[in-house]
């Protein structure tokens, strides 16, 4: 079906309305919903995936970022670059090789990168490392004195969103 | 052909509409990624690695007590008919249906279902495990499919990280690894034109919405999938409670919406249903698009109390059962488009001269 608008690009958005008293549907393709004001799902609900590995090589840790470009996953041999193409990663190693950039990413995806949900009991034998209660800092997270200094240098790269959650964090700590 | 009835309820339990606001809210589903550690994620994983996925996945599942009475599909194994069937009843996604055609037969990838509980082993992650139940239940879904994750966790080691949680193929899904949704029906906010106001609401709150078949699906029949956007910093019960403070909100606004619509426009809306009504009892062609759009009309006449002889449990079958599959599994076969709508017509006319029989 071609948009009502333009007759040439396919119509993705199918919005119906009352119109005195009657109800129209107008189908229209994305760019002439957009010129017509209509927010559609498709204009406001863009996946940001692809916008957060874009802006990988750019932002905080960027730096890192070129120097990881060659780093592989030692267990399965996945790259910086192939996620960056795929969006996937390849193994679960793969969050410890390229913790620095994933922490970073992952915050932004999610406003955190700490879990603070259900933690796995592993297999009997097999138990994980000593699980904190939740809300606890966890034992492997950076301390006060570190968590400072990440956050004055925070505020020097005018990083606040980073800085406010790192405030935060310090106020649980100390 | 695979044979459903082995299935128990063909795995469409929630059509029977006894779940909370069942009208509005059709079904809820809450899934949990998972995978096993030191095996690489199945887009990176060999053949062997994905034969070994399934092999120890296979032996947690048969110890699991929720598994018992279940069965088990080789997406393999299935024909594409019989894989599309599983994927109009939302039991498999549209990645898992294709996969065995991408790797040629050796996908390895599998679908489990035990009443409202399964699992999708060999899909983006290792495992997805989930739970349906119908209408506006999260918690009871959610305690389901959590009691399923303990027990294979049991026995399977699954690779969480101190920090980031669960870990998962795609980032988006770390930490919990939970995606609650509700597929709910909002056509008086649609014709009241709030409805975009409602979903780019939805996206300020850390929520998303989708078609009716999930991610990259559009919407038809006025119908929605709302779920947690966001997985990670929050615990499980945190993103369960939000999404239903925010569900609850939209339903009180979807009936707020019907309310204006039977005051301000009651002809029009009266009009509308029955209009929507009488052609599908008495159509003689109908496209999938048309038979989404007029049951959803159909289904506001129901909650409205305008049309009252026809059950909820009618209008969800129908959804399900006019796809193109499950026309073709009913033995309507019909490769052509013009068969297939005679066909769609056909059955419908069938459904509703039977309830309109039926004495009330």
């Amino acid at each position: 079906m071609l948009c009502d608008n333009c007759g040439e690009r396919p119509a993705a958005i199918h919005l119906t309305q009352i119109e005195n008293n009657n109800v129209v549907t107008m189908h229209l393709c994305e760019q002439c919903a957009a010129a017509k004001g209509v927010e559609t799902g498709a204009s406001v609900a863009k996946f940001p995936l692809g916008d957060f590995l874009a802006s990988l090589g750019k932002t905080a840790g960027g730096e890192a970022a070129e120097d990881a470009k060659g780093l592989a996953c030692p267990a399965c041999g996945a790259t910086l670059q192939d996620f960056r193409q795929t969006g996937r990663l390849g193994c679960a190693e793969c969050y410890t090789t390229f913790e620095p950039h994933l922490r970073d990413l992952l915050r932004r995806l999610h406003g955190s990168a700490q879990h603070v949900g259900k933690r796995h009991a592993g297999p009997a034998g097999e138990a994980p490392a000593a699980a904190p209660a939740a809300g606890a800092p966890a034992p492997a997270g950076p301390g006060v004195v570190e968590l400072r200094e990440q956050l004055r240098r925070a505020v020097e790269a005018e990083n606040f969103e980073l800085a406010a959650e790192l405030r935060d964090r310090l106020k649980v700590l100390e | 052909m695979i044979d459903l009835s082995l299935v128990p309820d063909g795995g469409l339990r929630w059509l029977d509409a006894s779940g909370p606001m069942a009208n509005i809210v059709l079904s809820t589903r809450v899934r949990l990624a998972r995978n096993l550690a030191g095996v690489p994620f199945t887009g990176r994983g060999s053949e062997a690695d994905r034969r070994r996925v399934l092999a120890d996945v296979d032996g947690a599942w048969q110890a699991a007590p929720l598994a018992r009475g279940g069965v088990r599909f080789l997406v393999d194994e299935l024909e594409p008919g019989d894989r599309l069937l599983l994927h109009e009843r939302h039991l498999i996604s549209k990645e898992l249906a294709n996969a065995a055609a991408e790797r040629e037969g050796a996908s390895h990838a599998a679908i489990y279902l035990a009443g409202s509980a399964g699992m999708m082993v060999n899909e983006e992650d290792h495992l997805r495990l989930q739970v349906f139940q119908s209408g506006f239940a999260l918690t009871q879904a959610f305690s389901e499919v959590d009691r399923l994750d303990r027990a294979l966790a049991a026995t399977l080691p699954v690779a969480f990280h101190q920090e980031f949680g669960y870990l998962t193929a795609c980032p988006t899904n770390a930490g919990t690894g939970l995606r609650a949704s509700v597929l709910i029906h909002l056509p008086g906010l649609v014709l009241t034109k709030e409805i975009a106001k409602v979903l780019q609401g939805l996206n300020q709150v850390g929520l998303t919405f989708r078609g009716l078949y999930g991610e990259g699906s559009e919407v038809v029949g006025n119908f929605f999938q709302l779920s947690n956007q966001t997985t990670l910093g929050k615990a499980e019960d945190e993103l369960l409670d939000h999404l239903g403070k925010i569900v609850r909100q939209v339903v009180r606004y979807e009936e707020q919406a019907r309310q204006v619509l039977l005051r301000d426009a009651p002809t029009i809306i009266e009009d509308k249903v029955w209009r929507a009504y009488a052609l599908l009892r008495y159509a003689r062609s109908l496209s999938f698009e048309e038979t989404m759009n007029l049951l959803s009309g159909v289904r506001l006449g129901v909650g409205l109390g305008l049309i009252p002889a026809l059950s909820v449990y009618t209008l969800n079958k129908l959804l399900i059962f006019t796809q193109p599959a499950h026309l073709s599994s009913l033995g309507m076969r019909a490769p052509r488009d013009a068969e297939q709508r005679a066909a769609r017509a056909a059955y419908v006319r069938g459904i509703l001269e039977e309830e309109a029989a039926r004495p009330a």
